[in-house]
C-alpha cells in the first residue's frame, strides 16, 4: 500500500531468500508447538488441515452419490442408504467445510497481517475456537462411523425428532458445538478489524477482503447464535420429548423451518461473501489495476449482510408460509441481486484496461464471476414464485446452489490458496501444473452441474436415488464432470504439499502486488512485521497507466 | 483474553496490542459483541414463546398459574440485589480495593446461589405435580396439550438462563482466585468489568423472564 512498485525491495528480497532465517514455521518445532499456539498463522494452518479433510470426507459422499446416480435402478444402494449419503455430504461440506473454509484458514492467516497487526485481538480464543471445531466436528465423525444420519442436511421437523431413527442427536449436537466456533472466530475478526489496524489505515483504505470477512463475522454473530438455539430445541424434542415443533404436541413445524432458515440463508452469505473477497484482492493484483468502484464494493459487501438476513422466506414458497409472506421475500430477495452485481460489474471493470498477467490465481477469478454470475443468475428464476412452485425441490435447486457454492466459494477458496500459497509456505506451487489444475477444475464443476439445470427443468426430483430412464444420459454427464472434479481437486493438494519441499524459494512479493501482506517477508515472522508498518496511502495503489480507460 | 499476566505481574498489556487503554477497549468490544450474540440466541426462544402465546393465549394463561407468583418475585428480587453487588465488586476493582471486591464477589455469589436453590425448588415442584414435559405431564382442563409446549417453553427458558448464571458462578470462582493473588489492580480490572457486564445481562434475560411466564394470568 505505501510501496507500490511492481518489485520488492531487493533488501527484501535478499533477507527472503536468505537461509536460516527465523519465520513462524520454524519459530518453534514439535507437536505441542502447533497443538498449543495462539499464532494466528499455525491456527490457520491447523484449520487448513482439518477443512481439507472434511472436504475429502464430504467429497467421498458426493462420489457416492454420483456412482448410484450412473443408471435410473438403485444398483449401487438402496433408498435408506442414499438418503444418508446426501444427508451427510450436505452436513459435513456446509458446516464442517465451507463455513470455515475461507475465513477461518486465509482470513485468520491474513487478517492480522493485512491490516499491519500483530495477530488477532483474542489468540487464546482464536485457538479454542479451533478445538470447539474439532470437538464439534469429532461428533459428526462419530456420526457418520456409527451408522450415519438420514434427516438432510436442514434437519427438519418432524421427521427428524420423531420418525427418523438414525443418529440425528449426535449430528445436531456437532453442528450446534461447531457454530461457536464460527462465532468465536467472527468475534475475534470484528474486535479486531475494529480496534487493531496499523496506524494510517483508515477503513477505506481496508482491503476489500478485510471488508468482506468483517461483513461476514456481522453474518456469523447475528446469525449463529439461532442456529444454537434451533438445534437445541431440537435436540430438546428429540431427546426429552418437549413439544415444541411436533404436530401431534401440538407444535408448528413452520416454526422450525423459519428458524432453521433465519439463519441458513444467511449462512449462504457466510460462505459466498468471504469468497467475493478473495475475488476483489486477486483481480485486482492480476490486472495491476486501481480497483473499480472500492466504496461500492466495500458497501456492497454489508447491503448483502444486511438483505441477506430479509430473504429466508424464499426457501419456504412452498410450505404452508402466507402467500403475503411469500410476495415480500420474492421481491426482498430480487434485491440481493443488486449488491452482487455492483461485485461483478466492478471487477469486470478493473479488469478493463488493465495489464492482466495470466496467472493462476486469476483462472481461479475469472472461473468465480462466470459461474458465480449463471449461479446468481438462476437464483432470480428461483425467487420468482411462479417459476419457483414448478422446479422446488428439482434438480433445478440442485445445480444453482452448486454454482454459487461451488462455482463461487470453492474457486475463490483455491484462488485464494494459491494467491496467497507463496506468503504462507514460502514457496513457489509449479505454475504449468497449478494452470492446468484450474482448467480442469473448470472443466470438471460445469460438466457436473450445467446437465444439472436441465435434469431440473425438465423435473427431475432431488433426493431421489432412482430416476426415469430418459434422465440417464444427462446424469451420466455429470457423473463424468465429478470424476474430472475429483482429479482437479487432487492436483493442489498434491503439488502444493509438494511445493512445501521442493518448491522454488518465494520472494516477499511474488506478484508485485499492493497489500501489507506481501511487504513481510515470505514466510512471515511470528510477529508479522519486524516494526509496525505505517499506512500512508488507499488500497491497490497500483500506478495508472490507462487514464483514458477511466473516461471509456 | 489477555497473553502474559498484566498488571502485578509486570507487562502491562498482552503483546499482540500496542498499550493497555487499546487492550482494554478490544476487551470491551468483544463483551459487548458477545452479549450480542446471547440476545440472538434467546431471541430464538423469545420468538418461539411469542407465536405459542398468540396461537394458544388461553392455555399460556391456564398453565402460568401453576407457578408460584410470591417465589418467582422474591428471585427477582435476590437476582436484582446480585446485580447491585456485581456493580459494587466492580466499582470496588475500580479504586483498587482487594478486601472488598472479594466481598461483593461473595455476596454475589451467595444471592446468585439463593437464586438457584430457589429455581431447583420449583422444578421440584413441578415435577410434585406433573408438570415435566414429556415426562410425567398432566394438566386437567381443555388446555392441556397446549399447556405442555408452555411448559417445555419454560424449562427452556429459564433452563438456558439458569445455565448462564451456573456459568457466570464458575468464573466467579476464577475471578475470585485472581483477586485474592492480588491480580486487580486500580489500573487494571478489565476481568472483573466484563463479567459485570456478563452478570448484568443474564440479570436483564430473568427480567423479562419472570413477567412472560409468571404474570400472565394476573390481570383475570
Amino acid at each position: 500500500m505505501a510501496t507500490t512498485g511492481e518489485h520488492p525491495t531487493p533488501e527484501l528480497w535478499e533477507s527472503s531468500l536468505a537461509e536460516g532465517r527465523r519465520h513462524y514455521l520454524n519459530a518453534d518445532y514439535g507437536i505441542r508447538s502447533w497443538l498449543l499456539t495462539v499464532d494466528h498463522k499455525r491456527i490457520g494452518l491447523l484449520y487448513l488441515g482439518a477443512v481439507t479433510l472434511f472436504f475429502a470426507v464430504g467429497g467421498a459422499f458426493a462420489a457416492m452419490v454420483r456412482l448410484e446416480l450412473m443408471t435410473p435402478a438403485g444398483d449401487l444402494v438402496q433408498a435408506d442408504t442414499y438418503n444418508k449419503l446426501f444427508t451427510m455430504h450436505g452436513i459435513v461440506m456446509i458446516f464442517f467445510f465451507m463455513i470455515p473454509a475461507i475465513p477461518a484458514v486465509l482470513g485468520n492467516f491474513m487478517l492480522p497481517i493485512m491490516i499491519g497487526a500483530r495477530d488477532l485481538a483474542f489468540p487464546r480464543l482464536n485457538l479454542l475456537s479451533w478445538y470447539v471445531f474439532m470437538f464439534g466436528a469429532t461428533f459428526g465423525v462419530w456420526a457418520i462411523a456409527s451408522g450415519g444420519v438420514d434427516t438432510g442436511w436442514t434437519f427438519y421437523t418432524p421427521f427428524s425428532t420423531m420418525a427418523s431413527n438414525t443418529h440425528v442427536v449426535a449430528t445436531t449436537f456437532g453442528a450446534f458445538v461447531v457454530g461457536f466456533s464460527s462465532i468465536l472466530t467472527g468475534l475475534n475478526f470484528i474486535v479486531t478489524v475494529h480496534k487493531m489496524r496499523a496506524p494510517g489505515l483508515t477503513w477505506f483504505r481496508l482491503p476489500l477482503f478485510i471488508w468482506a470477512l468483517y461483513a461476514t463475522s456481522v453474518i456469523i454473530m447475528l446469525a449463529t447464535p439461532v442456529l444454537a438455539i434451533t438445534l437445541l430445541l431440537l435436540l430438546v424434542e428429540r431427546a426429552l420429548g418437549f413439544g415444541i415443533f411436533d404436530p401431534s404436541l401440538g407444535g408448528d413445524p413452520i416454526l422450525y423451518q423459519h428458524l432453521f432458515w433465519f439463519y441458513s440463508h444467511p449462512a449462504v452469505y457466510i460462505m459466498i461473501l468471504p469468497a467475493m473477497g478473495v475475488i476483489s484482492e486477486l483481480v485486482t493484483a492480476f490486472s495491476r489495476n486501481q480497483i473499480f468502484g472500492y466504496r461500492f464494493i466495500a458497501f456492497s459487501s454489508l447491503g448483502i449482510a444486511i438483505i441477506g438476513f430479509l430473504v429466508w422466506g424464499h426457501h419456504m414458497f412452498v410450505s404452508s408460509q402466507s402467500v403475503y409472506a411469500g410476495l415480500v421475500f420474492s421481491f426482498l430477495s430480487f434485491l440481493v441481486a443488486i449488491p452482487s452485481a455492483i461485485k461483478v460489474f466492478n471487477w469486470t471493470a478493473t479488469l478493463y484496461g488493465g495489464s492482466i498477467a495470466f496467472q493462476t490465481p486469476l483462472f481461479y477469478a475469472l472461473g468465480f464471476i462466470g459461474l458465480f454470475t449463471i449461479g446468481g443468475l438462476t437464483g432470480l428464476f428461483l425467487a420468482a414464485i411462479g417459476l419457483d412452485v414448478h422446479v422446488h425441490d428439482t434438480y433445478f435447486i440442485v445445480a444453482h446452489f452448486h454454482y454459487i457454492m461451488v462455482g463461487g466459494t470453492i474457486m475463490g477458496f483455491l484462488g485464494g490458496i494459491h494467491y496467497w500459497w507463496p506468503k504462507i509456505s514460502g514457496r513457489l506451487y509449479p505454475e504449468g501444473l497449478a494452470k492446468t489444475a484450474a482448467v480442469v477444475v473448470f472443466i470438471g464443476f460445469n460438466l457436473t452441474f450445467f446437465p444439472q439445470f436441465i435434469l431440473g427443468y425438465l423435473g427431475m426430483p432431488r433426493r431421489y436415488y432412482m430416476y426415469p430412464p430418459e434422465f440417464q444420459v444427462l446424469n451420466v454427464m455429470s457423473t463424468a464432470g465429478a470424476s474430472i472434479l475429483g482429479v482437479g481437486y487432487l492436483m493442489p493438494v498434491l503439488y502444493l504439499v509438494w511445493s512445501m519441499r521442493y518448491g522454488a524459494r518465494a520472494p516477499a512479493n511474488p506478484w508485485g502486488a499492493t497489500g501489507l501482506e506481501w511487504q513481510t517477508e515470505s514466510p512471515p515472522p511470528t510477529e508479522n512485521f519486524m516494526e509496525t508498518p505505517i499506512v500512508t496511502g488507499p488500497a491497490y495503489d497500483y500506478p495508472v497507466v490507462g487514464e483514458e480507460r477511466k473516461v471509456a | 483474553m489477555a497473553h502474559a499476566v498484566p498488571g502485578a505481574h509486570g507487562h502491562d498489556h498482552a503483546h499482540q496490542f500496542e498499550s493497555a487503554a487499546q487492550q482494554q477497549e478490544a476487551a470491551a468490544l468483544g463483551m459487548w459483541a458477545f452479549l450480542v450474540t446471547e440476545v440472538m440466541m434467546f431471541g430464538g426462544l423469545f420468538l418461539a414463546y411469542a407465536v405459542y402465546r398468540s396461537v394458544y393465549p388461553e392455555a399460556y394463561a391456564a398453565a402460568s398459574h401453576h407457578l408460584n407468583v410470591t417465589i418467582g418475585a422474591v428471585n427477582t428480587a435476590v437476582l436484582i440485589g446480585s446485580s447491585l453487588t456485581m456493580a459494587m465488586a466492580v466499582r470496588s476493582a475500580q479504586l483498587g480495593r482487594r478486601q472488598a471486591i472479594i466481598l461483593f464477589l461473595i455476596l454475589t455469589m451467595v444471592l446468585g446461589g439463593v437464586f438457584l436453590g430457589v429455581k431447583v425448588y420449583e422444578y421440584w415442584d413441578k415435577y410434585d405435580h406433573h408438570l415435566i414435559p414429556g415426562l410425567n405431564f398432566h394438566m386437567d382442563g381443555p388446555y392441556a396439550r397446549e399447556a405442555e409446549i408452555y411448559y417445555a417453553l419454560y424449562f427452556c427458558m429459564t433452563g438456558l438462563h439458569a445455565s448462564h448464571m451456573i456459568i457466570g458462578m464458575g468464573i466467579m470462582v476464577w475471578l475470585l482466585v485472581k483477586a485474592r493473588a492480588g491480580w486487580f489492580t486500580a489500573s487494571y480490572y478489565t476481568p472483573v468489568e466484563m463479567f459485570g457486564l456478563y452478570w448484568h445481562f443474564v440479570d436483564i434475560v430473568w427480567i423479562f423472564l419472570f413477567p412472560l411466564l409468571y404474570l400472565i394470568g394476573r390481570h383475570h
